[in-house]
């Protein structure tokens, strides 16, 4: 993949880009800060978010195996997938059976995870997305830059544009947010109406009972997990709780954090299939796709305690700047800079966990209190280096372990007595657009020694 | 009281007013003022780097170097931060500049004069890892003649971050920029800051920009 530098450099340069990222993610975090001061007891929910998730983390199996019986109990189907390939290979196994070439689905990151749709349309089918900004991406050939808000890059204009283009069939728009809704419900509608799979990601999925949560803003996605006849479910396996209870803490910390609303709009619960009420076939796909790696490590697994509020995403003075697309994965921000090379293997995504200031804005923010700065040092220690840094850097060691040479490295180090305007080497990215002062003419302890003697 | 002072290798190399400037204060309020020879880095610049087990040794040196002292002080929020993370021996000893004044002498007029028109850049270290909390405004706060003025989006960071603003130098700036945009907004002569290394970045693009604003280190402004 494009190293993270690079495609920020692009990014960078796309001022309509910084203009609307800024205009959004000023708004959401405001409303964030507001909506979680009305609450008494946040940290401690916080507390209680993240003890929840470590238990989950600590008893994966049992909760999964526990998981399984109770959707199994309730009339669901379960299956275990190893990968993306897996996944798909079971969705497109139940469209198939019920002649379906097309499904309608929920917003869902996971499935954008292991790209679902595109193995799809390789088996011929077209999954078709309802999200009002994964529609918008989807026919415009684009992909999610935030986790929440998938097409926070592009404005209303942009997107009124891309109707005309598509979906609009002749008729007259502006870029009014009303008739771009409109626009959208008029088209979607019919497509709900007609399928005969919907497919959803799942934000959790309760041990103790096999219920899966979806939650939502639109209603779309209670459209399709509803009102066709056959339901897949794709989830993975780090979103289980173990008790229905669990669910009062995440519900209460996960719509605060990501839309700074007090309560979700559309928070769907289902168990298993019902007679003559909604889908009477169920699916559900557990998939690993990397997470039992993570798991595996004992600093770096915090990563799967998140709830995809990304609110971190909207505190982050890098990706606020950068957007989603330069960090190369569906899970951008400071979550994505350590959920990333997790999931790839850090030789895969080594660019990313030095993507980040380290200014500790997203860890003050998680509800789950995911401290996402250890995470990144852990992962920048494993992280595989150019035999020239990691020289330079253990010479730099030697010379710090030793006075006498840090004090002769101090007197070669002075360049000349002006702020350098251009210098050779790695920090001539420095002083392509700030001076560098130049070290001091006499150093502390030199000025000690004349002063003070010793 | 017998303080310690860690100058830190940036503070000792590229900005030693600020150590000096340390000295002062702490020996104008009456306490004596040790430096230990052997001192070089904290190990910071290792372990954000991802040189964790290099970082770990640099800052075990420290625990001998400073094993007599009841308070060691820095000048730097990050370098305090730093050692509390890696030396659990010497951490609960070592205090930012500003939170050793208020927090633990209890101080917060320490007799400066300084007329001038200044702005106050919170450092992300000094916010969320030392957590000096509002110190150094309380200080500043009582110096004489200084006109304090509120800095727009104070908490957002300066794009410094070590290794961060040269391996992701584009970023860095971009990020920069706005801080110097939001310091030039409050008509300010002088941005303050309780980290040398933002100081650096912040003063970089100030003075590249020929901004005519300066960025002083917070213990220069209570020295003077």
């Amino acid at each position: 993949m494009t190293s993270f530098p690079e495609a920020a450099r692009v990014a960078l340069g796309d001022s309509q880009l910084r203009h609307n990222l800024r205009n959004a993610t000023t708004t959401i975090r405001d409303k964030r800060a507001r909506v979680v001061a009305e609450v008494p007891d946040w940290d401690e929910l916080r507390d209680a978010g993240r003890a929840i998730k470590a238990d989950v983390m600590s008893r994966l199996p049992d909760y999964l195996v526990q998981f399984e019986a109770a959707v199994e109990a309730a009339g669901g189907r379960v299956h275990w997938a190893r990968d993306g390939a897996e996944a798909a290979a079971v969705v497109a196994g139940v469209a198939r059976a019920h002649g379906a070439d097309e499904v309608v689905k929920v917003k869902s990151l996971t499935t954008d995870e292991i790209e679902l749709n595109e193995r799809l349309a390789r088996e011929g089918i077209h999954a078709l997305e309802t999200d009002f900004a994964e529609l918008i991406l989807q026919l415009d050939g684009d992909w999610p830059s935030h986790i929440l808000v998938p097409a926070i890059h592009r404005n209303r204009s942009e997107i009124r544009d891309l109707f005309v283009r598509t979906i609009a069939q002749g008729r007259r728009l502006s870029d009014d947010p009303r008739e771009l809704a409109e626009t959208a419900r008029l088209y979607l509608r019919e497509k709900f109406l007609s399928a005969k799979v919907g497919l959803s990601g799942a934000n959790f999925g309760v041990a103790e009972t096999g219920t899966i949560v979806v939650v939502e803003s639109e209603g779309n996605g209670r459209m399709c997990t509803t009102l066709p006849p056959v339901l897949v479910t794709i989830l993975g396996i780090e979103k289980l709780v173990p008790a229905f209870g669990d669910l009062e803490v995440f519900l209460q910390l996960l719509p605060r954090s990501s839309t700074g609303e007090r309560m979700n709009p559309y928070t769907s619960l289902w168990t298993g299939v019902t007679d003559g009420d909604g889908p009477q076939e169920l699916h559900v796909v557990l998939l690993d796709n990397g997470r039992t790696r993570v798991l595996a490590d004992e600093v770096g697994r915090q990563a799967l305690h998140c709830i995809r509020c990304s609110a971190c995403l909207n505190v982050c003075p890098v990706y606020t700047r950068t957007g989603g697309h330069a960090y190369g994965s569906v899970y951008p921000g400071p979550i994505g800079a350590i959920l990333t090379p997790q999931l790839r293997g850090v030789e895969n995504a080594r660019s990313l966990p030095y993507a980040s200031s380290l200014c500790g804005a997203c860890y003050e923010v998680c509800p789950v209190r995911i401290d996402i700065p250890t995470v990144l040092l852990h992962l920048r220690a494993e992280a595989e280096k150019t035999v020239a840094e990691r020289t330079a850097f253990r010479a730099l060691a030697r010379v710090f372990a030793n006075p006498r040479l840090y004090e002769r490295a101090q007197r070669l180090a002075r360049l000349g007595d002006r702020p350098a305007r251009h210098v050779p080497g790695p920090l001539a990215r420095w002083t392509r657009t700030r001076e560098l002062r130049p070290p001091a003419k006499e150093t502390f302890r030199e000025w000690w020694s004349r002063e003070r003697g010793a | 009281m017998r303080v310690a002072l860690l100058v830190t290798c940036l503070g000792d190399t590229m900005f030693p007013e600020a150590p000096r400037a340390a000295v002062t204060v702490l020996e104008r309020l009456g306490h004596e003022v040790a430096f230990p020879r052997d001192q070089t880095c904290c190990g910071q610049l290792h372990l954000n780097g991802g040189y964790r087990d290099e970082a770990v040794a640099l800052s075990r040196r420290l625990t001998g170097i400073f094993g007599g002292f009841e308070a060691i002080v820095s000048p730097s929020s990050s370098c305090v931060g730093a050692v509390r993370e890696m030396n659990a021996e010497i951490a609960p000893r070592v205090f930012e500049l500003s939170e050793f004044l208020v927090e633990q002498l209890g101080v917060e007029d320490v007799g400066a004069y300084f007329p001038h028109r200044v702005t106050y850049h919170p450092t992300c270290h000094s916010l969320r890892v030392a957590r000096v909390g509002d110190a150094p405004l309380r200080l500043l706060g009582a110096v004489r003649g200084l006109e304090l003025a509120p800095l727009p989006e104070a908490t957002e960071c300066c794009g410094f971050g070590g290794m961060f603003a040269v391996k992701n130098a584009d970023t860095s700036t971009a990020m920069v920029a706005d801080k110097c945009r939001a310091i030039l907004e409050t008509g300010a002569e002088v941005c303050t800051a309780v980290d040398g290394s933002c100081l650096m970045q912040i003063g970089g693009a100030l003075g590249r920009q020929q901004t005519g604003v300066r960025t002083m280190h917070l213990a220069e402004i209570l020295a003077s």
